[in-house]
């Protein structure tokens, strides 16, 4: 820390302290002590308060204590000459900073209702979302587990124009990172400048408006701290692991554009102390000897081409993008993008026309062969829907019928990361549409073979050595393969159905997580997928003959050690050594005994309700309360980081459809409670498996939120509608 | 190694030395030379070293003696029972270790003492300063502080630390298990672990009498286990229980040299070793009372100011400045300024007394444990310790009036001094993100290139603070960070190198750390019981990883320039037998003694990782050093810059 740096560091956290305080002593008077604080929908109160000091703030009042302490660590600044050491006090400055940006920017949810969106992208009106809720930390925690989102940059100030802003959004984004905006520079700020270079700002495209104060970054610092609590399995309170995880696992950094004032210099310092370096435009001091972050703390005079590139390697973050041989940008980082109505040149299959897409194993495969049967888009008149069948063939030495749906699956990831091109959906549900910007950038439909092909290769490289794609865009064409594909996705249907978790001798693991959940570890059976429901049984095995030494292993059985409960001793041991000792024992089939742990990516979790005999199952979107008396975001706090919480278990939803869901515990029939938007979604698989559990009408018994929250008055609706669960052994 | 100056005869035709390098020392030894005033410094011109004893040729054990094992073949010699120069050597080592052993660690039990007696109510005045220390003190000590009132905690601690010297705390001092894990094992496997500071002192004397042990090798193992009774003991327990008691430390700035006296306030020097008296004497000077009693004498106020350690003990706590170091002891007294002088142990010269009765000065001694003939004797004790305190400064005070002409030196250094170890893993990180880290991480990358701990005393046989001040200068400008205890400390501070400013002076590497931090290059660690301090930030940086896995893999070293009494051999030894290389000044007191002198260099690395050398001549300390530290750099590979480490998702997952 540079003296200069250290004096406006302490000076912008006195100035920050002495405003919480006026805002407190104002939110007090106006809306009185006891006066609720909920940040939208999350379970970790003020985050980087309840994560550094374990306080949780849920009234105002409840922001005296750690206010109080923001104003104990305010030193004094350093002296002219003859100065003591000011690293270690401008760090404490800058946590003191961020515990009064958290209440400043609090607050306005008493003080300013309507100031933030509490919505996932702008309004027509309102530029700012404010905090993001559990619901988003989680979705978006995948994307920083697995490594499509490596971390984020934190944005204040405005670009030098428009021009600049949008080329480095761009950039950000083709290294895969989300990009947190607040505040502003001689009143612009970057976020207004991507809006108005007609860049699509919100949470689905990665580019993300938190507030026009600088105090506003509190909310990226929320999300990191948040990051450490839910995956990294890190105690509120434990603030040396908190920071430590966010240092070693979440890859941020601050960039500064324009002028950093006291305030900024502030921020910036409560930044450092999480391992967040600053990269600035402009020419201030600079701290380069490592420690506190990685490598450099501050970088200046950075100009703004180099300003990512910099920024990155400062971070000391390796970013490996595929190179994808198309004209719009590529990466991650375009996946969530939108492409409404009107924003089209065309729409490809989808509910107005057919389609399918299709990847097999072929003889006589030309690699890099990428044919347009049909008419290419220049043909096609601007607004059209046109029907389309994406026909794909490969051939490899080591390909297997087992891996075609797994390749074929990608193809939404591969295609949605182009920008301007949206997909949904897969097999005969595809559906498809070009932008008018991809269109007028020269992108065809020739470039959605060259995607695949592309992207094959890179991701599938160990298993296909050969990759030939048609496009079909006539009507004719379209329903043959369709013909074809309807037998082969049939088929596929049926093998997996065959494989149960008998029927193999080898599980496969994945820990993927372990960047951010390094203790926790999955293990995919047949009969029970990834708790993200992301990576399925044949996922793991295919992963795992692509990439020998990846994130998914082999885990051989090995002795059964239980059987009605699901433990072997080859898992056993392999979760042991894994785990880093911190698992000995898990049954795979029980959430009751020695249940599997999460790393925080969990769909749905489901928890024992007591009195009920039986459990509830509740999905992340779910905001209100749960008969288990805590909501969602409250729940996951006690079943992620890879921790074993008896009575509590994160799985993926479609492991309620197996047979072996909780088949220890009494399995589907203890299934009680389920928010309705969860049961509709699932009621075909949950009716299936209802059936075969021998409880056919199982499915309308169950109680949603419009019947019940509290748990007394759920047994009171089993009892009438006469739940299975009730006639059941006691759970305990 | 080379031989002392004092036994090559030739010496005497060169150019006088010069008395010292600080212009406020030589002001007065001119003044006292003009006046004829007989110092240590004049002393020293007229009395040579005992050519024999200084290079450990004289064995004066026992009446059949003594024996001088000098002239031809003198290497053949053997004193009357046949003791050879090795047996003979190592003797004297191991009585000198075990002399500074007692030194220290008596001071230790002292401390210790206090605070037992303060956790009973039984003092006036002491109370615990720093609670949290406590605690952490506890928990090292494997001491259970569930539900405990602070008092019992402060009871058990002080019983423990006392069992430490009384060797019934187990078969291994306590803080042993503070070095890192390695460094444990070295010493387990090699015995060297000591079991208690008397009984290790005690085995001392009890080997080194007539008839007793005589391999010198097997002599100066117990010479090393001996002195870790110091350094992990006795000195650790100092350092630790003074915090308890009287506060950790944390920058402050003052000032040094004998330019802090006063012409216009009452001047009381406090000098000698332990804080129990300084810390009462400090709250006597500040009291409303005593200082308008001070102004009913016609004085402004009352100016308290250090000698020597007692001077680093109040100045890293409370910023009280240091008049000087150990040679400006009489310098102070021929000021006139000095009303009175307040002693208690270590390193108090006999010459004050006839000194002060030239002069109005009041030598009062205060400790049962050391009187002064024709001294005044004001016996402290923790009982009475702040009415004892007043009544000592009162008597300062009386003797203002007797004042005659002051000559004051007008010099001065600025200085920056209060880092603990603990306020040094603080202000890496701030309270959030305290630790070593930033430290280690620098080494590493070769800001720093390492570290050195310039240390010990003044020796009026060598140039006053000249080896000092030049070490410091130029290691610093090779990047090397520099801590800094005891007189050492002074020297540089009266030169104003304990200043944050000192950066300028420093390698571009060094001052980017130091501009980071805001800290001065060289740090002042404190007392010289306070090298305790260096043991345990080596500990704590061989723990927070990177470079290796015990104290002897570190790129550091230990050097004490201007060495003069036992206890800076406890010191050395102690640190070379906790994996540092250390290098004495001045001269070789075993230099005949080839033996001895190959065990303590070859000998020692090979055993323990460290070792003790002897070298006079500062260009070739620098040069000694720097190659270790090269040598260390090279071994644990971050001789080389390396590339920038990019992290990719499966490098995470590796962590």
């Amino acid at each position: 820390m540079s003296k200069l740096i250290a004096s406006s560091v302490i000076a912008g956290a006195h100035q920050f302290v002495s405003e919480a305080e006026e805002k407190l002593q104002q939110a007090i008077d106006t809306a009185g002590p006891e006066a609720d604080i909920n940040l939208p929908n999350t379970g970790y109160y003020l985050p980087v308060i309840y994560g550094l000091t374990g306080m949780k703030v849920e009234k105002i009042k409840d922001m005296e204590a750690p206010l109080a302490h923001a104003r104990e660590l305010l030193p004094e600044g350093p002296a002219e000459r003859l100065w003591t050491p000011y690293l270690g006090t401008a760090l404490d400055a800058g946590v003191a900073t961020l515990f009064a940006c958290e209440i400043i920017e609090s607050l306005r949810y008493v003080l300013e209702p309507g100031f933030y969106t509490e919505t996932d992208a702008p309004t027509e009106d309102n530029l700012w979302l404010g905090a993001a809720d559990d619901v988003i930390m989680r979705e978006r925690g995948v994307e920083f587990v697995d490594g499509t989102a490596p971390g984020f940059a934190a944005i204040t100030g405005a670009a030098p124009d428009v021009e600049t802003a949008v080329q480095i959004a761009q950039e950000l984004k083709q290294k895969m990172l989300y990009v947190f905006i607040a505040g502003k520079d001689d009143g612009v700020s970057f976020a207004e400048q991507l809006v108005e270079g007609g860049v699509e700002l919100g949470w689905n495209t990665r580019l993300v408006p938190f507030s026009p104060y600088i105090s506003g970054h509190i909310w990226s610092l929320g999300f990191a701290t948040r990051a450490a609590l839910a995956f990294g399995g890190v105690q509120p309170g434990d603030y040396r692991n908190v920071l430590k995880y966010n240092k070693d696992r979440v890859f941020a950094f601050v960039l500064a554009f324009g002028r950093v004032t006291d305030r900024k210099y502030a921020a910036a310092a409560g930044a450092i102390s999480y391992g967040f370096p600053t990269i600035a435009t402009s020419d201030i001091p600079e701290i380069l000897p490592t420690g506190v972050c990685t490598y450099e703390h501050v970088v200046s005079n950075v100009e703004c081409d180099d300003i990512v590139a910099r920024a990155i390697e400062v971070r000391g973050l390796k970013v490996v993008v595929t190179e994808v041989p198309v004209p719009v940008a590529y990466s991650p980082a375009f996946e969530g993008e939108r492409i409404r109505k009107g924003e089209y040149w065309v729409e490809m299959a989808g509910p107005k026309s057919t389609g399918c897409e299709f990847t097999e194993i072929a003889d006589d495969v030309e690699d890099g062969k990428v044919t347009v049967a049909g008419p290419e888009i220049g043909d096609i008149e601007q607004g059209s829907t046109v029907p389309i069948a994406i026909h794909v063939e490969v051939s490899g030495r080591k390909m297997q019928k087992d891996f075609e749906p797994i390749l074929e699956r990608q193809g939404h990831t591969f295609f949605n990361e182009a920008e301007g091109v949206l997909h949904m959906g897969q097999r005969d549900t595809v559906w498809m549409r070009i932008s008018n910007r991809a269109k007028e950038a020269g992108f065809t439909f020739e470039h959605l073979g060259k995607i695949i092909h592309a992207r094959y290769h890179a991701d599938f490289g160990e298993v296909v050595d050969k990759v030939q794609v048609t496009i079909y865009t006539r009507q004719e064409d379209v329903e043959r393969i369709l013909e074809k594909a309807a037998k082969a996705y049939h088929e596929r249907d049926e093998r997996l159905g065959s494989l149960t978790d008998e029927s193999v001798d080898t599980f496969y693991s994945c820990i993927l997580c372990q960047s951010f959940a390094p203790t926790h570890v999955c293990v995919i059976t047949p009969e029970r997928p990834g708790l993200c429901g992301s990576y399925n049984w044949l996922d793991g095995k295919a992963a795992y003959e692509m990439n020998p030494t990846g994130g998914n292993q082999p885990v051989p059985k090995g002795e059964t050690v239980d059987e009605e409960r699901g433990q072997w001793s080859g898992v056993n041991e392999y979760v042991k050594e894994h785990s880093q000792g911190m698992v000995e024992a898990f049954n795979t089939y029980s959430m009751l005994e020695n249940p599997m742990t999460s790393c925080g990516c969990f769909e749905v979790i489901s928890c024992i309700l007591p009195m009920c005999n039986g459990i509830m199952t509740v999905n992340r979107e779910f905001k209100g309360e749960t008969p288990s008396g805590m909501k969602f975001s409250t729940l996951a706090g006690s079943v992620g980081g890879g921790v074993q919480s008896p009575g509590f278990l994160g799985h993926s939803r479609f492991y309620m459809g197996s047979p072996k869901f909780i088949s220890a515990d009494g399995g589907i029939k203890r299934l009680v409670w389920m928010p309705k938007e969860l049961k509709e979604e699932m009621r075909e698989i949950l009716e299936k498996a209802a059936e075969k559990a021998g409880a056919p009408d199982l499915v309308d018994k169950i109680c949603t939120e419009e019947e019940a929250t509290e748990e007394s008055e759920v047994l009171e609706y089993l009892t009438k509608v006469g739940h299975p669960a009730l006639e059941m052994d006691p759970m305990f | 190694m080379s031989d002392s100056e004092e036994t090559k005869p030739k010496k005497k035709k060169e150019e006088p030395r010069a008395k010292s390098i600080d212009p406020a020392a030589l002001e007065v030894i001119a003044k006292a030379g003009a006046e004829g005033i007989s110092t240590v410094f004049s002393r020293v011109d007229e009395m040579k070293a005992c050519p024999i004893g200084a290079a450990g040729s004289c064995c004066q054990l026992c009446a059949m003696g003594p024996c001088r094992l000098v002239g031809k073949n003198a290497e053949e010699k053997t004193g009357i029972c046949g003791a050879t120069h090795g047996t003979i050597g190592a003797r004297y080592m191991v009585r000198a270790i075990a002399g500074g052993v007692a030194a220290h660690s008596d001071h230790g039990r002292d401390i210790a003492r206090t605070l037992l007696a303060v956790s009973k109510g039984n003092v006036q005045g002491y109370s615990i300063k720093d609670p949290d220390k406590l605690y952490r003190v506890a928990e090292m000590m494997s001491i259970s502080t569930d539900g405990k009132e602070m008092n019992d905690v402060a009871a058990e601690v002080a019983q423990k630390a006392l069992d430490n010297f009384n060797g019934v705390a187990g078969d291994e001092l306590t803080y042993v298990s503070r070095a890192p894990q390695k460094r444990q094992e070295i010493w387990r496997k090699l015995g060297l672990v000591p079991r208690g500071v008397d009984r290790e002192v005690v085995e001392s004397m009890h080997r080194t009498h007539v008839g007793v042990d005589q391999d010198a090798d097997h002599l100066l193992d117990q010479g090393m286990r001996t002195s870790l009774a110091d350094g992990w003991g006795g000195a650790m327990l100092a350092t630790d229980l003074s915090d308890v008691l009287f506060g950790t430390p944390k920058p402050l700035i003052s000032q040094a040299n004998l330019g802090v006296l006063k012409e216009d306030e009452v001047n009381i020097i406090v000098h000698g070793h332990e804080p129990t008296l300084s810390e009462m004497i400090v709250a006597a000077a500040q009291d409303p009372e005593v200082i308008e009693y001070a102004r009913s004498k016609g004085a402004a106020g009352i100016n308290l100011a250090g000698i020597c350690c007692t001077a680093n003990e109040v100045l890293m706590r409370h910023g009280i400045p240091p008049a000087g170091n150990f040679l400006h002891q009489e310098l102070a007294i021929i000021t006139g300024a000095v009303d009175a002088m307040i002693v208690d142990v270590q390193c108090v010269m006999q010459a004050l007394q006839p000194l002060a009765e030239k002069f109005h000065t009041k030598l009062i001694t205060t400790s049962p444990k050391a009187k002064i003939p024709n001294a005044t004797h004001v016996e402290f004790d923790e009982e009475h310790a702040l009415d004892i305190a007043k009544d000592i400064v009162r008597m300062g005070v009386d003797n203002y009036v007797n004042r005659g002409e002051v000559a004051i030196p007008q010099y001065t250094g600025d200085l920056v001094a209060g880092f603990s170890h603990e306020y040094i893993n603080y202000m890496l990180g701030g309270k959030y993100r305290a630790s070593f880290r930033p430290l280690n991480d620098n080494i590493m990358n070769g800001k720093i290139q390492g570290a050195v701990a310039i240390v010990g005393c003044n020796n009026p046989r060598v140039t006053q603070d000249e080896g000092i001040i030049y070490l410091v200068r130029e290691l610093i400008k090779r990047d090397i960070l520099v801590v800094q205890t005891g007189c050492a400390a002074h020297a540089s501070a009266k030169h104003g190198l304990l200043t944050p400013e000192t950066m300028e002076m420093a390698g571009d590497g060094l001052k980017e750390v130091c501009e980071a931090v805001g800290m001065p290059p060289v740090l002042h660690l404190g007392s010289c019981v306070d090298n305790s301090r260096i043991l345990t930030i080596l500990s704590q940086v061989v723990e927070e990883g990177g470079l290796g896995d015990d104290i002897s893999d570190l790129p550091v070293a230990a050097i004490c320039p201007e060495y003069y009494c036992e206890k800076a051999l406890a010191i050395g030894t102690y640190a070379a037998a906790s994996g540092a290389y250390v290098v004495f000044g001045v001269r070789n007191p075993v230099a005949d003694c080839t033996e001895v002198v190959d065990i303590m260099s070859n000998g020692w690395e090979k055993k323990v990782g460290g070792q003790l050398v002897f070298e006079p001549e500062n260009e070739k300390i620098l040069e000694m050093v720097m190659s270790h530290i090269q040598k260390k750099r090279e071994a644990l590979g971050i001789h080389e810059e390396k590339e920038r480490v990019l992290l990719d998702m499966a490098a995470r997952r590796e962590l």
